[in-house]
């Protein structure tokens, strides 16, 4: 949405454009806008980062060491220790890692496979199946987002983490449970309906206005079977609207992991995440004021990280539309 | 126009009564039996059965859910586990009105200052005051609701101490001012860009030139003509941006300490009281089923083009 000039001087298409695809131009376009490119920086710094967050962190995120209590920042200690004594640059990074995983698990799970599959589906059936699923969209939609969330997070967690004992008992395998597997697992579950029914819908109405497109009936007519025609030349066709929506999709869905760990139902201490760091600091004894007075980067730190995920994903967003539609602002 | 309005008016019960469903459903499916928790102590087998058969457990699932439909129509919605001398609505209630209150307020304050100021921009289109406001919605959209609440504490509450920072008063007290602000303020920013948008919309129809062409003063162009089409559209997505500001409420009175439904939600969750819970979703999506059949009417009588077919 912030355009500067420079972007309105992509001009008339040069010749040699010709023989690009329309990917690569709008990449191009994309890699010419100044924010794009910093909010991709910065994305990129904090997926690596989460990726490898066991070479970054150079501390136990979780060793508490009453004796460095409420320290400031230092060599040792990049942004200083909680009260706890325990390492706030090792906490934040491993929480990144928690967001990152979600994140990812979000957008393969509910926005790239269900959204998109059930798309195709019921935009080029059509029928009872297209009006149940889409029922079933607007009975999720009913339901305020986060009170969903709640409700899927409490019924379903005892019975998940029940389970996955027992496959711990069946298989010898140890440590499911501890890992923390089975909270990954539930978080995704009860963030699917967040992230699904935007997708799918964006892609259905997609393939109903390219379902009459002459290629498609072309298509149909030389006999090319269903899932050929709605893999490699349906789909394709949608790609750039599913990018954009999934690009801002996973802020909301950054913000929202944020939020359940925040409130106590997302990834249970002691693994470490986002939103645990800024409950550990508002719900404290010494109270909210007396930390931002002392030692506000405690709060900052874990602040400043969900900030970026969201801006930055919203942001690249925004400029992924205008690269993929240039005439349309 | 009529036939719409009568559609929609059918389909809300159709949708909440599966709404009823999906949350008796789950409610099954949670872990913990009602009996054991609320003899506690006392449990033995035979006065689990007795309990059973008093409140009706021991029928079948499908009389059940429709005993919990009739109930749950005249708001009741069984005991909390918990709290087992006290009904769920009974304990619900008022907190359901301190946040409600929180809400409206924070909902008033996204709408007085949104409208307006998205309005504004693009009044302005071509100067740098509109990309700067529509910049500054990007940045707004993105603070977290963690952030507003503690920095808004800082600066009005300690610094300056012009404000309460925390507790409740009611509707009509200081101690509302920044907790209401703290939810609000994402909602300006997609009131912003969802007026400025749609007013720029309305700029470049004709007959908006046709307005100004005969002769009409700007005022009476811009307050008559632009601003009231303009706000069609965004009436349709207020539905949306309403329920978008709702987990920020939540957020909002766990850092001010008000005793709001998001505390009891908590508790509720934490001591596994799943009737409160199942509760909880089923009214909340009773409400934003209400507030988007109203719109959606509101939006049909406003706009006679609308049909619908």
């Amino acid at each position: 949405m912030v355009t500067t000039a420079a972007d309105t001087n992509d001009g008339p298409p040069v010749v040699e454009e010709r023989s690009r695809s329309p990917f690569r131009l709008a990449m191009g376009r994309l890699v010419r806008k100044k924010i794009a490119v910093i909010a991709m920086v910065i994305l990129f710094i904090l997926y690596f980062t989460g990726i490898f967050a066991p070479l970054i962190a150079n501390h136990d995120p979780n060793k508490i060491n009453l004796r460095i209590s409420q320290e400031g920042p230092s060599s040792e200690h990049f942004f200083g220790t909680d009260r706890a004594g325990r390492d706030l640059f090792s906490r934040a990074v491993y929480g990144i890692r928690t967001t990152v995983i979600i994140t990812m698990v979000g957008l393969l799970t509910g926005s790239l496979f269900l959204g998109v599959t059930l798309g195709l589906l019921t935009g080029y059936f059509q029928g009872i199946f297209d009006a149940f699923v889409m029922r079933v969209g607007e009975l999720v939609s009913a339901f305020p987002d986060i009170l969903l969330i709640i409700l899927l997070a409490a019924t379903l967690r005892p019975r998940i983490v029940d389970f996955v004992r027992n496959i711990e008992d069946w298989t010898g395998i140890d440590g499911l449970v501890s890992s923390g597997a089975a909270d990954f697992f539930v978080i995704s579950v009860a963030l699917l309906p967040l992230s699904w029914f935007g997708m799918m819908r964006l892609v259905r109405g997609q393939v109903l206005t390219l379902r009459t497109m002459p290629y498609v009936e072309a298509a149909n007519a030389i006999g090319v079977s269903t899932p050929r025609l709605m893999f490699t030349h349906l789909l394709p066709n949608t790609m750039f609207p599913i990018i954009v929506s999934a690009s801002s999709g996973l802020g909301a869905i950054a913000g929202s992991e944020v939020i359940l760990s925040f409130i106590g139902i997302g990834i249970q201490p002691p693994h470490p995440s986002i939103g645990r760091m800024i409950a550990d600091v508002t719900f404290q004894g010494g109270g909210l004021v007396s930390v931002l007075r002392n030692h506000p980067e405690q709060l900052l730190t874990p602040i400043l990280i969900v900030f970026a995920f969201i801006l930055c994903w919203n942001l690249l967003g925004d400029a992924l539309n205008d690269a993929f539609n240039p005439r349309t602002r | 126009m009529l036939g719409y309005i009568i559609r929609r008016i059918l389909w809300a019960p159709v949708l909440l009564f599966f709404a009823a469903l999906f949350v008796f459903v789950m409610g099954e499916f949670a872990p913990g039996d009602p009996i054991e928790v609320a003899l506690g102590q006392s449990y033995t087998e035979e006065r689990a059965e007795r309990l059973r058969e008093n409140r009706g457990l021991n029928q079948p699932v499908p009389v059940r859910f429709i005993k919990y439909i009739g109930n749950a129509v005249k708001l009741d919605f069984g005991e909390s586990f918990s709290r087992p001398d006290r009904s769920v609505w009974e304990l619900l209630a008022p907190k359901l009105k301190v946040s409600g209150q929180l809400f409206l307020a924070g909902i008033s304050i996204s709408i007085i200052f949104g409208l307006p100021l998205g309005y504004y921009a693009a009044s302005k289109q071509g100067q740098w005051i509109d990309p700067a406001i529509v910049g500054s919605t990007l940045f707004l959209m993105a603070i977290p609701v963690f952030f507003t609440g503690p920095l808004l504490i800082l600066i009005f509450g300690v610094n300056l101490g012009w404000l309460p920072v925390g507790g409740w008063d009611g509707l009509f007290s200081t101690r509302i001012i920044l907790p209401a602000l703290v939810t609000g303020i994402p909602g300006i920013a997609g009131l912003v860009r969802m007026m400025r948008a749609s007013t720029l919309e309305v700029l470049g129809q004709d007959y908006i030139r046709t307005a100004r062409s005969k002769g009409l003063a700007e005022s009476v162009v811009s307050r008559r003509h632009v601003a009231r089409n303009a706000l069609i559209p965004v009436l349709t997505i207020l539905g949306f941006a309403i329920a978008g500001l709702f987990s920020g409420s939540l957020i909002t009175e766990l850092i001010f300490g008000i005793p709001g439904v998001a505390s009891f939600a908590l508790d509720a969750l934490f001591a596994r009281d799943f009737p409160v819970i199942t509760t909880l979703a089923l009214i909340g999506a009773g409400m934003l089923v209400t507030v988007n059949l109203l719109i959606d009417i509101l939006y049909a009588a406003i706009d006679p083009r609308i049909t619908y077919d």
